[in-house]
């Protein structure tokens, strides 16, 4: 069991190691990506200064300025860590059984899971992780008052959490594509629909707050994470999305491993 | 001659997008940031109706009625030519496409066009909604309804000339499409896409009136929800229309220069 996290271990550096020097082959896209990177984090704050500016006391119901930064900040952190290192992959997995170029990745002798999930990293997206501590340190400065260490730690965890589910839901993504042909845009379909999470929960009323809760689980991803940091999370939350995410986890890698026997390459 | 294999040119394009169907509703599928944003402003005007910067009072249901509206246009003005150009250019088989008697553009043109009535069709629910349910956010203005369509066709123009231009970037630089990410960041701000623009303070409304992305979805959701006289309609139309004329000029200068430095793959 050691050996396999040894040599999987092993995998990762080399694998990131390969996307370190693809991304210095090409620095000048390297440049451009940062400040892309920039515009679109200036686009997620710009409708919240809206949102709360202007001369009437408007603003998300029951969400102060800073406390929905907090949400904002959340939302950064976890875009940036999508697409640094799940869309990348999503990517060039769905161009593999498109072109069915997978069979040479199912041939290698490791988990396929494994070799397609870290097949590319986008390492410029780390900028996307400095983005959200200066979105972070706003929320602190205007909530006047800094969270404590075991909101810290919760919000921590959560974000893992929402990590998982991520990368669950990409998982599922995947196996679809060996279904149906030509859905490559899915993964442009995973960021948008997770454009939804950018606000506080109470945005969502009625069945959009079930569905964002029990079916896609923006809510946990960013609003829970958001209300650990303001120190009003209550543990049996944090319990309950461990679970969630634990067997949401377990069906993906079902799903997966059932639909890959299934797999009968191109042309198949 | 192009003229004559136009309809043959859009019936292939029709063929094309019914065979890619499913492809092309995961599209549709990804524009939830116009729900997403209407779900945001409607849970702050249920609390108390917003007064815009123009001083124009916002119920929650003229947000619908606005989101819904920037849905069906987002839709209808739908261009991604500069994802097929570079596309072709770095694979090299743009190459079978000059030597055709027919100029690569219009075949770009038409294919994405042809997609617009099944577009048209998975947008069709929406809008027989928006008509029951929210037509007090829809214009009486029959007049501003005469220019919807123009105002469209325009901004299909500025989607596509801007595509054009891009997609001709790639000729001479390897990651054109970055430009493309900058023009939706900016497009996405600017567009009335998240905000309607009558809540940008005095200044950054007038910034946006000089920038191209108002004239790409903003206007024809405007147009739609009559929320523009139609005296000032008139003049942001020909102000489109000037906008469409010189990014059509700048797309095929850029398209000649670079088909010249073209020398298919490997060059």
């Amino acid at each position: 069991m050691s050996g396999a996290l040894r040599r999987t271990g092993a995998l990762l550096s080399v694998q990131l190691k390969a996307s370190a020097m693809l991304a210095l082959a090409y620095r000048l896209d390297f440049v451009l990506d940062l400040v892309i990177g920039l515009f679109w984090t200036v686009a997620a704050v710009l409708p919240l200064f809206v949102v709360y500016g202007g001369p009437a006391s408007r603003g998300v119901p029951g969400w102060s300025f800073g406390e929905t930064l907090l949400v904002v900040g959340c939302f950064i952190t976890l875009q940036a860590v999508i697409d640094g290192a799940i869309s990348p992959s999503l990517s060039s997995v769905l161009d593999h059984v498109r072109k069915g170029t997978l069979d040479f990745v199912l041939l290698k002798p490791h988990d396929a899971q494994v070799l397609v999930s870290t097949a590319r990293f986008h390492l410029w997206r780390a900028a996307g992780l400095v983005h959200a501590a200066i979105v972070f340190a706003l929320a602190f400065r205007e909530l006047g008052q800094g969270p404590s260490l075991l909101g810290v730690l919760q919000a921590l965890a959560l974000l893992v959490l929402a990590t998982s589910m991520l990368y669950s839901s990409w998982l599922l993504i995947v196996s679809v594509s060996f279904y149906a042909v030509k859905v490559d845009n899915l993964s442009t379909l995973f960021t948008s629909i997770f454009d939804a999470a950018r606000w506080p929960a109470s945005v969502f009323r009625g069945v959009f707050r079930l569905i964002f809760t029990f079916v896609i689980p923006l809510v946990v991803m960013t609003t829970l994470p958001a209300e650990a940091l303001l120190g009003r999370l209550p543990w049996s939350s944090l319990g309950a999305s461990t679970l969630g995410a634990a067997a949401f986890a377990g069906v993906a890698r079902a799903v997966w491993l059932s639909s890959l026997r299934r797999y009968t390459s191109a042309g198949g | 001659m192009s003229l004559r294999a136009l309809p043959t040119l859009l019936k292939v394009g029709f063929a094309e997008a019914a065979a890619y169907r499913t492809e092309m509703v995961v599209w549709v599928l990804s524009t939830t940031m116009p729900l997403v944003m209407m779900l945001l402003w409607t849970s702050i005007a249920d609390v108390a109706p917003v007064e815009g910067q123009g001083g124009a009072s916002w119920s929650s249901g003229s947000f619908v009625g606005y989101f819904l509206c920037v849905f069906i246009v987002r839709q209808l003005v739908a261009a991604w030519a500069a994802w097929e150009i570079n596309f072709e250019v770095r694979q090299g088989t743009l190459a079978m496409r000059l030597l055709k008697p027919l100029h690569p553009l219009i075949a770009f043109a038409t294919s994405n066009l042809a997609y617009l009535p099944l577009r048209a069709l998975v947008t069709l629910p929406v809008a027989v909604f928006l008509f029951v349910a929210h037509r007090d956010a829809l214009s009486g203005d029959w007049r501003l309804w005469l220019l919807f369509p123009l105002s469209i066709f325009g901004a299909w123009l500025i989607t596509f000339f801007v595509n054009v231009a891009v997609g001709a970037l790639s000729f001479s630089v390897d990651s054109s499409l970055r430009v493309m990410d900058l023009w939706f960041a900016l497009f996405f701000v600017f567009s009335g896409y998240l905000v309607p623009l009558d809540f940008f303070p005095p200044w950054l409304r007038e910034v946006s009136a000089w920038l191209p992305f108002r004239y790409v979805l903003s206007l024809p959701v405007e147009l739609m929800t009559g929320r523009v006289p139609f005296d000032a309609a008139l003049g942001l139309v020909a102000r489109q229309a000037l906008f469409a004329l010189g990014l059509g000029a700048l797309s095929l200068t850029m398209w000649t220069r670079g088909v010249s430095r073209f020398q298919a793959f490997g060059g």
